[in-house]
């Protein structure tokens, strides 16, 4: 649906050349909700303006739903525009007119008959909950509400795509749920593709599918959010994993308290139905070995449960040997770290 | 009372006088918002343009308008007696007196509507634009409703700034209240007529201030 070829976007003049992008390339399948993940200042929020043209971009190749955009004269590109969707950190709203009137804006920029747009403004209202909302003013209402506006603004004209500027990056943890789950809602019910940026771990973990993560205006790792989570590889990935959950720190805190010598310290990484079953139990009855959990995370990637365990194996070397085996026959992931 | 004596007061003259001055301040009230506005706008737009081109015409604009707002009032007057000989066909009366005023206050209302357009959010623009708002859809549908709080605040202390030139063109025969204050209380010096005059006229200015504070406070949604 979104593919981005070779993006580099240089800033400045020749005094100061600032690289936002360099030589970036990105695909995003139809219906599916990606994530970009990155620190401020890595380029995202260059990215995502790129794939409607608000920046354009020095060098490279952007097609969204099989045109390229770069290509396109003025008036082509408005029309394509009204089909990519964009919601925005700070919602912008026009403060001037009214719930009704903000949602209904992007229909009369092309001349939608009045009773038209009646029945699709009160549709999105009633999509986005705010029905008795409709004759408010933005100062009227809090983040939340706002953003909801801002959604059913996005989706008035029907778009092929959604994009997210850090949607929730100004909202409190439960207001951000309730935003996410909103986005996964539309995601399902319309099919429409999401691309959304953030530099909250908390927001791709929830309803991404993929994610790439960006680094100095380049993506350093991409993949399906659960393998990228549960087996981070560049240092930037782990950083933003380790900044949400107990991560490392609560691994090394495991590892240095005291334990017979002849224990093992085993990391366990369980992914999808698995995390619920007594796999560990069953193993180490069959291998007479003794476990305690050090330390341990049981939750979910979108809909997918996982878990991760430190846990230390006390017994003979053999058993210890054939305990770890039997667990990645069960197709655990299974790493000695000590 | 202070050795004032109200009595020998031409009232018609002074109801005469109050007219007039008040249909030139109308007057050249309406011309500068029709001229002013669409001036403040090409400044603002031009000012954000990423094209040569524009970008030169907006720095010789700029140098117009800020000449124009350099030169005191009632050079301007006299400057331009010719031009409004030209276009009215006499340079004193009231009728005389419109087009200095709205030449000499639309470039300082330009100003105000240029700076009352800058301080709409830039977000709100963008996602105009991200929509596929053109830029003249962006100018009548996002920039001029969302600083409308602000463009009316302009149009009043530009009304109050009129209502001072006004009398200052009293100077050279403009008519109105100005004029009567002049002729009457610095030349004739019958104060009374002035202060008569000056009371009439910070009356004015006040009804104006507070109708335009009132409209701001209507308009304003944030």
């Amino acid at each position: 649906m979104i593919e981005l070829k070779g993006l580099t976007k240089v800033y400045g003049s020749k005094k100061k050349v600032t690289t936002a992008l360099s030589g970036l390339s990105l695909t995003v399948d139809k219906g599916e909700i990606f994530g970009v993940i990155g620190h401020s200042g890595a380029g995202k929020s260059t990215l995502i303006r790129c794939i409607n043209l608000l920046e354009r971009p020095t060098e490279g190749e952007v097609w969204v739903g099989g045109v390229e955009l770069t290509k396109l004269g003025k008036r082509e590109l408005q029309q394509k525009r009204s089909k990519i969707g964009m919601i925005f950190q700070h919602f912008n709203l026009l403060s001037s007119a009214t719930v009704y009137n903000n949602i209904a804006f992007p229909l009369t920029l092309n001349g939608t008959p009045k009773a038209v747009i009646k029945e699709r403004v009160n549709e999105l209202l009633a999509l986005v909950g705010l029905e008795e909302h409709s004759d408010k003013f933005p100062a009227q209402l809090s983040g939340g509400q706002k953003q909801r506006v801002g959604i059913a603004r996005a989706l008035a004209s029907d778009p092929d795509v959604l994009l997210c500027d850090e949607a929730t990056s100004a909202l409190d943890p439960q207001t951000t749920d309730s935003i996410l789950n909103l986005l996964l809602d539309i995601n399902k019910k319309f099919k429409l593709t999401i691309l959304l940026i953030t530099h909250e771990m908390h927001v791709i973990q929830s309803i991404c599918d993929r994610v790439a993560v960006i680094h100095e205006g380049g993506i350093v790792e991409e993949g399906p959010v659960s393998e990228v989570f549960l087996k981070p590889k560049h240092f930037v990935t782990k950083e933003f994993i380790n900044r949400d959950s107990v991560g490392d720190d609560g691994v090394k805190l495991a590892a240095s308290v005291p334990r017979p010598e002849w224990a093992k310290l085993v990391k366990i990484t369980f992914l999808g139905a698995k995390t619920y079953e007594s796999v560990l139990s069953q193993v180490v009855r069959e291998t007479g070995v003794n476990f305690a959990i050090l330390q341990g995370t049981i939750s979910t990637i979108k809909d997918v449960p996982y878990g991760k365990l430190t846990v230390s194996f006390e017994g003979e070397d053999s058993a210890v040997d054939k305990t770890l085996k039997l667990l990645q026959e069960r197709d655990l992931d299974v790493e000695v770290i000590g | 009372m202070l050795g004032l004596d109200f009595s020998k007061i031409d009232w018609a003259e002074m109801g005469k006088a109050s007219v007039d001055t008040l249909q030139m301040m109308g007057y050249a009230t309406l011309f500068t918002f029709l001229i002013g506005l669409p001036l403040g706008v090409l400044l603002y737009t031009f000012s954000r343009s990423n094209s040569l081109v524009l970008g030169l015409i907006y720095r010789v604009l700029s140098l117009i308008v800020n000449i124009v707002r350099s030169v005191p009032f009632i050079i301007l007057i006299v400057a331009l007696i010719p031009f409004t000989r030209a276009i009215v066909g006499v340079s004193s009366g009231v009728e005389g007196t419109i087009p200095p005023l709205v030449i000499g206050a639309a470039p300082f209302f330009a100003r105000l509507v240029e700076t009352a357009l800058r301080e709409v959010d830039r977000g709100v623009i963008e996602a105009s634009h991200a929509m596929g708002a053109s830029t003249l859809q962006v100018i009548r549908k996002v920039l001029l409703p969302e600083s409308l709080p602000g463009l009316i605040a302009g149009m009043t202390i530009t009304a109050v700034t009129l209502v001072s030139y006004t009398a200052m063109s009293g100077m050279v025969g403009g008519g109105g209240l100005g004029d009567l204050a002049i002729r009457y209380g610095y030349y004739r010096y019958e104060k009374e007529v002035m202060i008569i005059s000056v009371i009439f006229m910070v009356v004015l200015v006040q009804i104006l201030q507070m109708l335009g504070d009132r409209l701001v406070i209507y308009f304003s949604r944030k």
